[in-house]
């Protein structure tokens, strides 16, 4: 392992894989350690149900989707790499009053920023994106059609490849046990195989970003939950969308090897690092996709799991420097969504590492806007 | 042994696949599950994650005693949607 670096990451997730790969393709800095815990993936992007979605009820973070849904549309001959990207679409479904009121105002939002985005009423839900749909208490719905999906292990792999072959050093099984910092500047990070010194550390540990920070001082809005996914056995190709509702709290997808994938938040799961999977899940789950499409009744499921979403005050990501500790870079708090809007996310994290102005305005994501009280909740989140 | 012989019968997974893999440096049989599915079908790596464990040994020169197997994940058996749902009361939650 190298002593020194330009920069270090810290975390092997889908968010550090790519600030390394952008560092090094779009900004010749390939200095880069990128140190994983485990194995690449194995926390919140590997555990995550893969959709990508531009329907938001935020600025920051529908500008982010979109930009990195442009990217995702690339990046399979960018990376020359499958990542099962595939634009199937998002239909939100609506099933209160404040949701419709809400979903009129995300529409205009997105489309004010670009956003090919209509909505639908349950007939048309039937008629034109997904037949099988019970519509019962449907109200209306809002429909991407650029919204879709990725594989979050083969795109994870993918960065972390090519960011390899540009000369980056990614260490794996290898934890960051703390940041080291003297007279208000990062100086590197410790490891058990020894201390990498480094002017440059970013923080992109999902949930682990609290304890990690907290080793110089910094303090992190952050909260672990667990969330819960599971998958039945393949079955031939029947649904390209992914299927969400918010007051319903599930979404479910077919993934391209052709198990349905679906999640469910239990709005009563208390915070903790738990990562175990749960009876009450898999069968109120399995309850919701047999509601929701009858004919899944008859299909197997052949396993479950859960991870971590870790989530800030107001759902959005805790992005860019810290007072008080110079070269002290944050990508963590994404909430639950960080796998869709990592491409822009790191494009703009690595240019703010590299010393340029990002392209896109993301100090309002800078983590003092709780501390001052300036930021606004995100509603589109599951 | 030939590259074409399928490890992993659920998924349709051969020895070449794997070797590969580990050659590209995945050593654990976590990392082979999550990039190549074996383990992911029905009978979730019953059959076939012994046998990638003693490939990675053999690759990698480890003991096959070190070599961890992956995490077991529920339900034990593939079990119908249906007969879940019919166990949940979701007027009561």
């Amino acid at each position: 392992m190298k002593k020194t670096a330009d920069c270090v990451i810290i975390g092997g997730g889908i968010v550090g894989a790519s600030i390394a790969y952008y560092l090094a393709r779009k900004h010749g800095m390939n200095d880069v350690v990128l140190l994983e815990a485990e194995y690449l993936s194995s926390g919140a992007t590997g555990r995550c149900g893969g959709g990508i979605r531009q329907q938001w009820s935020t600025g920051p973070n529908t500008e982010l989707a979109i930009e990195s849904v442009r990217e995702f549309a690339n990046l399979e001959e960018e990376l020359d790499a499958d990542i099962e990207f595939l634009q199937g679409g998002y239909l939100v479904l609506a099933y209160e009053e404040n949701e419709v009121e809400q979903f009129e105002k995300n529409v205009a939002l997105e489309r004010n920023l670009g956003l090919d985005v209509e909505t639908l009423t349950p007939a048309e839900i039937r008629d034109r994106v997904v037949p099988g749909l019970n519509t019962d208490g449907v109200l209306m719905a809002t429909w991407c059609p650029s919204d879709g999906s990725a594989n979050p292990f083969l795109a994870t792999q993918a960065y972390a490849e090519a960011a390899k072959r540009l000369g980056v050093e990614i260490e794996l099984f290898t934890p960051a046990i703390r940041v080291l910092a003297t007279d208000g500047a990062v100086t590197g990070v410790e490891t058990p195989e020894g201390v990498i010194a480094s002017r440059r550390v970013v923080n992109a540990a999902g949930s682990h970003s609290v304890p990690l920070a907290a080793t110089v001082g910094v303090e992190l809005p952050i909260t672990p939950f667990r969330r819960e996914i599971l998958v039945t056995e393949p079955l031939e190709r029947f649904l390209d969308p992914m299927i969400i509702s918010f007051s319903l709290g599930v979404y479910f997808r077919q993934v391209k090897h052709g198990s349905v994938l679906g999640g469910f938040a239990d709005p009563d799961e208390p915070a903790g690092f738990n990562e175990t999977s749960s009876l009450d899940f898999l069968e109120a789950m399995s309850w919701k996709l047999e509601h929701l499409m009858p004919a899944l009744a008859s299909v197997k499921v052949v396993r479950q799991w859960a991870g971590l979403y870790d989530m800030t005050p107001d759902a959005l990501p805790i992005l860019g420097p810290v007072e008080n500790v110079r070269g002290f870079y944050q990508a963590n708090g994404f909430s639950g969504h960080g796998f869709m809007i990592a491409p822009k996310v790191s494009m703009l994290l690595a240019q703010l590492i590299a010393g340029e102005e990002p392209d896109l305005d993301i100090d309002r994501l800078n983590v003092r806007r709780f501390a001052e009280g300036t930021f606004s909740q995100e509603q589109s989140v599951v | 042994m030939k590259d074409d012989v399928v490890i992993c019968r659920c998924e349709d997974v051969t020895y070449g696949q794997i070797v590969r893999a580990i050659e590209s440096g995945l050593t654990t049989t976590e990392e082979i599950k999550r990039v190549l599915r074996c383990g992911m079908g029905p009978c979730q790596g019953r059959t076939c994650m012994r046998l990638i464990a003693g490939i990675i040994a053999e690759e990698t020169g480890a003991g096959v005693s070190e070599i961890a197997l992956p995490k077991s994940r529920p339900p034990v058996r593939p079990v119908e949607i249906g007969t879940l749902s019919s166990e949940h009361d979701e007027e009561n939650r």
